[in-house]
């Protein structure tokens, strides 16, 4: 009853154009969809190569991280001394330190006997590696040479090492041509740069890689003392260790390992450019429902141009057209992407999932798409001649 | 004091074309109309009738004479100028041009919709009493496509009245319809605008409607033969 008080309310003339044939407004809401799917998708699979390629990151206990300064990103790891590890104990604010190293190496699948590239990260079962505070416990399962925790997360195709563990089957295979066992199972995540993962001791990783220099490292974990700022250590550090090792604090690293995928290679351009093509694709469709609507209610607008409405009236309506078609279209957009998201994650494994930023994101292009459409159609609009109704 | 003239022309001309094709539609006219007139504009086809009306009704730009409305020269006028004029002008089009996405009481109620600092509850309470007026309350959730040719003609009427014009233009407003139902808009165009107090300027074929008028013009080939 209130609103009927209102002098601003008008027939929702915006609606009942959209509304009055259904079926075209399906269609339009079926096209700005599917080019919502498409944007959610494209950013989505983007965002979760950014998110995967830094999955094992997010994970280690450290505040700070050493690296050589010759490692381009996780998939090309140059190793340094470990003695910079070490002599960054001498800063009074580091806490602990853990040698780690990293690299690819070849898993034989033990089903199928067939090869594949693994992620091997190699510490001293002593120190803290990940947060997970039931890792300690299995990590002293390492300290008996020739064992390894395989990630339950790898991709099948490494064999189904879970199944047969937890089934209490003794798992044994080879890496890189020597033979290992299976002594537990960790839950890590693969990434676009590994499909799978595994964790041992340094010492069967030496035995592993025999090539390898005994006091060469890929990464040096440290801990600092609570509520000291990471950077200023970093800047410490950075000061009186020599410039063959590299001092990031853990969020810098994370940054590190996203920037390559980002800025050296395609992957990222490839992902961002389907989803504009999708947000093309949805102009396109936008532009043409909206306008042959305006064409086909030119005499009605005439009309009404002819009874003293101001053409920004009209435009307005035409306005909101293109938001109503936005808002609906969105909707099962979001709901189909949510659901692809979760089907991706099964399939893939990869850390696909909506976020706030990107409902958003996606929202507000297809708002840009749908307004963008109706100023192009509204063109139409303001060439109406109100005596050509005549 | 001299009274307000509704419109007043003076030599009023205007070409539709450019350069060799440019065609003289309307050759210096003169008229006027008083308020609460009711005016028939009969000729033949072509003669520039519906030119003139669409003049009057500030819809083209005037090319040469003097056009006023309501006291207002509509000669070099903005296109927001004639949009305003245009709010007290009401119009009735020959093919009604109702909006199809629209019920009968929505369709007059944009019309009421004009009126200035009304509320929603006024504005469709207008709609719904010049709906009555025009008999057809009982259609008013009805869209175009379901009402008949004459019902469409009486919904265009009472949209224009709704938004309460100082002046009328009517285009032909009986031409689909049979003789009573023409005679019967005519009569119920009359009775309310002469209400409403506003002037009515019918451009009409129909010679059955002619004994409506207050004054009758004829025009041929542009001009204005006879100011009765």
């Amino acid at each position: 009853m209130i609103f009927n008080s209102f002098k601003f309310r008008r027939i929702p003339l915006a609606w009942l154009l959209l509304s009055r044939q259904p079926l075209r407004l399906f269609v339009a809401l079926a096209g700005i969809c599917f080019a919502g799917i498409l944007m959610f998708m494209q950013l989505g699979f983007r965002d979760g190569l950014f998110d995967a390629s830094v999955t094992v990151h997010r994970l280690f206990d450290a505040d700070l991280v050493l690296m050589s300064p010759r490692s381009m990103s996780s998939i090309a790891m140059s190793g340094f001394p470990r003695r910079r590890l070490v002599q960054s104990m001498a800063h009074p604010d580091v806490i602990g330190i853990t040698p780690v190293n990293w690299n690819f190496l070849l898993w034989r699948n033990p089903e199928t006997l067939s090869t594949r590239s693994i992620l091997a990260l190699g510490f001293e079962p002593n120190d803290p590696l990940l947060n997970d505070p039931d890792f300690k416990e299995k990590s002293t399962l390492l300290k008996i040479k020739g064992r390894v925790l395989f990630d339950v997360l790898s991709r099948r195709e490494f064999g189904p090492i879970e199944e047969w563990f937890t089934n209490g089957k003794l798992v044994e295979t080879e890496v890189a041509g020597k033979r290992i066992r299976v002594a537990g199972l960790v839950t890590l995540g693969p990434s676009f740069g590994a499909d799978g993962n595994l964790i041992t001791s340094r010492e069967t990783y030496l035995d592993l890689v025999p090539r390898l220099p005994r006091g060469s490292i890929e990464i040096g974990l440290i801990r600092i003392k609570d509520n000291v700022e990471p950077h200023k250590v970093v800047e410490s550090l950075k000061k009186s260790l020599p410039n063959d090792v590299r001092v990031l604090t853990s969020d810098q690293f994370i940054n590190f390992e996203k920037n390559y995928w980002k800025n050296s290679t395609s992957i990222g351009f490839i992902f961002t450019l389907g989803a504009a093509m999708g947000f093309i694709v949805g102009c396109v469709i936008v532009y043409q429902i909206l306008y042959s609507d305006v064409s086909d209610h030119l005499p009605e607008y005439a009309t009404l141009l002819a009874m003293g409405y101001k053409i920004k009236t009209l435009l307005a309506v035409v306005a909101r057209e293109a938001l109503f078609l936005s808002i609906l279209g969105y909707i099962p957009a979001y709901i189909a992407g949510e659901f692809l998201y979760s089907l991706v994650r099964i399939s893939t494994k990869l850390p696909v999932s909506m976020d706030l930023s990107r409902a958003f994101t996606v929202f507000f292009l297809i708002l840009i798409m749908c307004m963008g459409s109706a100023t192009l159609a509204m063109r139409r609009l303001v060439d109406a001649d109100p005596a050509d109704i005549f | 004091m001299k009274e307000l003239l509704t419109v007043e022309i003076r030599k009023l001309s205007h070409w539709y074309g450019e350069g060799s094709m440019k065609k003289q539609v309307l050759h210096s006219i003169s008229m006027t109309i008083k308020p609460g007139e009711v005016v028939l504009l009969t000729g033949p086809s072509g003669c520039g009738k519906t030119t003139l009306l669409t003049l009057i009704g500030a819809l083209r730009n005037i090319q040469e004479g003097d056009l006023y409305v309501f006291g207002k020269q509509l000669r070099n006028s903005t296109r927001n100028t004639r949009q305003k004029l245009r709010r007290n002008i009401g119009m009735i089009f020959q093919g009604h041009n109702l909006l199809r996405c629209l019920t009968a009481e929505q369709n007059v109620q944009m019309g009421a919709d004009l009126l200035p600092n009304q509320t929603y509850m006024f504005r469709r309470q207008q709609s719904r009493k010049w709906l009555n007026e025009v008999g057809l309350s009982d259609e008013s959730h009805k869209l175009p496509q379901n009402l008949s040719g004459g019902q469409k003609q009486r919904i265009a009427i009472a949209r224009a009245l709704a938004a309460r014009p100082k002046l009328l233009l009517a285009d032909e407003p009986t031409a689909a319809l049979d003789s009573a139902t023409g005679r019967e808009i005519v009569s119920l165009l009359k009775r309310l605008a002469l209400e409403q107090s506003c002037s009515v300027l019918i451009v009409t074929h129909d010679p059955r409607i002619l004994d409506v008028a207050d004054r009758l013009l004829k025009m041929e080939d542009g001009s204005i033969l006879t100011n009765n």
